[in-house]
């Protein structure tokens, strides 16, 4: 028995944990770093206590980490998804420019209104329409002749990808008056998270999940190659373009409403798949758990360690001070027990 | 079992193989022989529906695989790639239950009956003792009797072998060829092998294809198809085929390359 077997029999140990974090860190967020006590948090949840307590918890703190675990979620199974699809650790909706691509059509959204439809619904429809195309477009130009080589999908990903972030940029520049709203909103932030945001957002990343969990068995024989997933029957292609379809629905209900919040997709699997293996039967659900918990926690410390002037970074900002430089260190230092070469 | 009718295959407008005619009986070990680059590897492929005829089909037991699911191909016939290179840590008990894969529903689990069909082919293929090991941590023969033992989970009625033992020491040679060689006599089983490596494979075959120059060069039993002639033309090669009364089998005998240089 080596390494293999002993990630196994520590799955029931991980989801306990997650679910412990994802538990403790929506307490501490829901009673906003002590602004409340446990007590007062506890009581204006059950609708008593002050008009004030019940306010700040059911109309700013419980949308902000409900929004927190929907985003976390999805943004954690995607990247786990991605990067068995294309068999490349380093995949995630942020490096194949779908980030940048729902991000640009939100920030379209954002900025020009038409009477007929309510930004509300106008602002996740382009950001999936346009998260589509990127990803359409990304997948055509790295096909080649029927194939679609890991390499250059990932290369087109980047490229694309940075195109559609200087449109972003480009946009925010143009938009005069409204640009200190778009600004904030691209550095990804959890605070304008309103119940009707969250309404659109859920069943969203609610499909998106469910089509990603039920082909985890299809994906793992995938990740052999896909020659082995054909020979055991699974229609390669059709899966391939199901999973990618759903992680382009996730990534632009995770982007709409909160803006970029980067790394999540990357580090989150990453890490449990050195805790619990390749098996994307458990990795899957373990990423929807751990992306929750790791955004949770972003969060919290977004509030801790931000000056009482601030009040709170945005949210973005802090995954990427610990998602980059965690990754860093995993690409020097841990190559070999990532569950990859 | 599996019938090849009027098959040909283009790949950019290149012949890869032409007007392919091929009958593979239920229980016989055929194999299918040529230089590399001849097209065996393409023919293995489109037995599999893994490509597909511009011309002619592939029927399994008198249905055209091209109206069949790659899940219902799958429940009938599996392969053991030449290429076997895996790079996650996936136990060697996950990749053999995967062999259970075409038989299972999305949100099904495998029963007592799946794990008890893993157990069997993993004992079979003699790699019980690894069962919890990481498959990325094997070398190549190990790596090779794994996915033989998920092409057994899948209880095919046929095995398609490419190159298998390409990536063997000798003794697992035989081994694995053994193997499959007993699944066929006791079973039933139908086993095609393709492979390049004449010597090693002769001992097994019932009966041989050649191809040679896109097509069939000849069919039929090892000493009707592996004459002189036909060895020199399509190998390259100076051999003959003997009875080997010490094997108990067919032997080919390699006197030298056709070139006339020794």
């Amino acid at each position: 028995m080596d390494g293999a077997a002993k990630r196994k029999g520590r799955t029931p140990a991980i989801f306990a944990a997650l679910f412990l974090l994802l538990f403790v860190f929506m307490v501490l967020d829901l009673t906003q770093a002590y602004v409340l006590t446990f007590g007062e948090a506890f009581w204006a949840l059950l609708g008593k206590g002050t008009e004030t307590h019940r306010f700040i918890v059911w109309e700013m703190n419980l949308p902000r980490v409900i929004m927190a675990c929907l985003v976390g979620a999805g943004l954690g199974i995607a990247g786990a998804v991605m990067q068995a699809v294309f068999r490349n650790p380093m995949a995630s909706p942020y490096i194949l420019g779908l980030s940048s691509g729902a991000s640009l059509g939100a920030a379209v959204g954002l900025t020009f209104t038409v009477a007929w439809l309510p930004q509300m619904l106008m602002i996740p429809l382009l950001a999936f329409v346009s998260c589509m195309a990127t990803l359409f477009l990304v997948y055509y130009i790295s096909n080649i002749g029927g194939r679609v080589p890991t390499e250059t999908l990932l290369l087109a990903g980047i490229a694309v990808g940075s195109l559609l972030s200087a449109l972003v940029s480009l946009l925010t520049y143009l938009a005069g008056e409204q640009m200190q709203g778009i600004v904030y909103w691209t550095m990804g932030n959890l605070t304008n998270a309103t119940w009707e945001n969250i309404l659109i957002v859920a069943p969203l990343i609610f499909a998106g999940s469910l089509i990603m969990v039920s082909s985890s068995r299809d994906l793992n024989a995938m990740m052999l190659g896909d020659a082995h997933a054909l020979d055991l029957g699974v229609e390669v292609k059709r899966v391939r373009l199901q999973l990618l379809v759903a992680s382009a629905l996730v990534t632009a209900a995770a982007v709409a409403f909160v803006g970029v919040i980067g790394f999540v997709g990357l580090v989150v699997p990453h890490i449990l798949r050195i805790l619990m293996g390749p098996d994307n039967r458990l990795l899957l659900p373990a990423s929807l758990l751990g992306g929750a918990a790791f955004l949770m926690i972003c969060d919290y410390i977004s509030r801790v360690i931000a000056p009482n002037s601030i009040g709170i970074l945005p949210i973005g900002i802090v995954t990427a001070l610990i998602g980059a430089p965690y990754f860093i260190y995993l690409l020097r230092r841990r190559r070999t027990e990532v569950g990859w070469d | 079992m599996l019938a090849v009718k009027d098959l040909s295959f283009k790949y950019k407008e290149m012949p890869v193989l032409e007007d392919i005619d091929l009958e593979i009986r239920k229980g016989e070990v055929i194999g299918i022989l040529g230089p590399n680059g001849c097209g065996k590897t393409t023919l293995l492929k489109l037995l599999n529906r893994n490509l597909h005829p511009q011309e002619g089909k592939v029927l399994l037991e008198g249905t055209d695989l091209e109206g069949m699911s790659k899940r219902r191909i799958a429940r009938h016939i599996a392969v053991v790639p030449q290429s076997n290179e895996i790079r996650f840590a996936f136990t060697v008990r996950d990749i053999v239950s995967m062999g259970r894969m075409p038989f299972l529903d999305r949100f099904q689990g495998e029963s007592a009956e799946d794990m008890r069909i893993v157990d069997e082919a993993m004992e079979r293929t003699n790699i019980k003792e690894f069962a919890d090991r990481a498959i990325n941590t094997m070398s190549g023969g190990e790596r090779q009797r794994v996915i033989i033992a998920r092409a057994l989970a899948q209880r095919p009625e046929v095995i398609l072998l490419d190159e298998p033992t390409l990536h063997l020491d000798i003794n697992h040679q035989f081994e694995v060829l053994d193997l499959v060689h007993e699944l066929s006599r006791k079973e039933g089983l139908t086993v095609v092998i393709v492979s390049h490596d004449l010597p090693m494979v002769v001992k097994y075959c019932d009966r041989m294809v050649l191809i040679h120059d896109h097509r069939v060069h000849a069919v039929g039993p090892p000493e009707e198809v592996l004459t002189r002639e036909n060895m020199r033309t399509v190998f390259n090669i100076e051999a003959v085929l003997t009875y080997d009364d010490m094997l108990g089998s067919n032997c080919v005998k390699i006197l030298g390359s056709c070139s006339g240089r020794r």
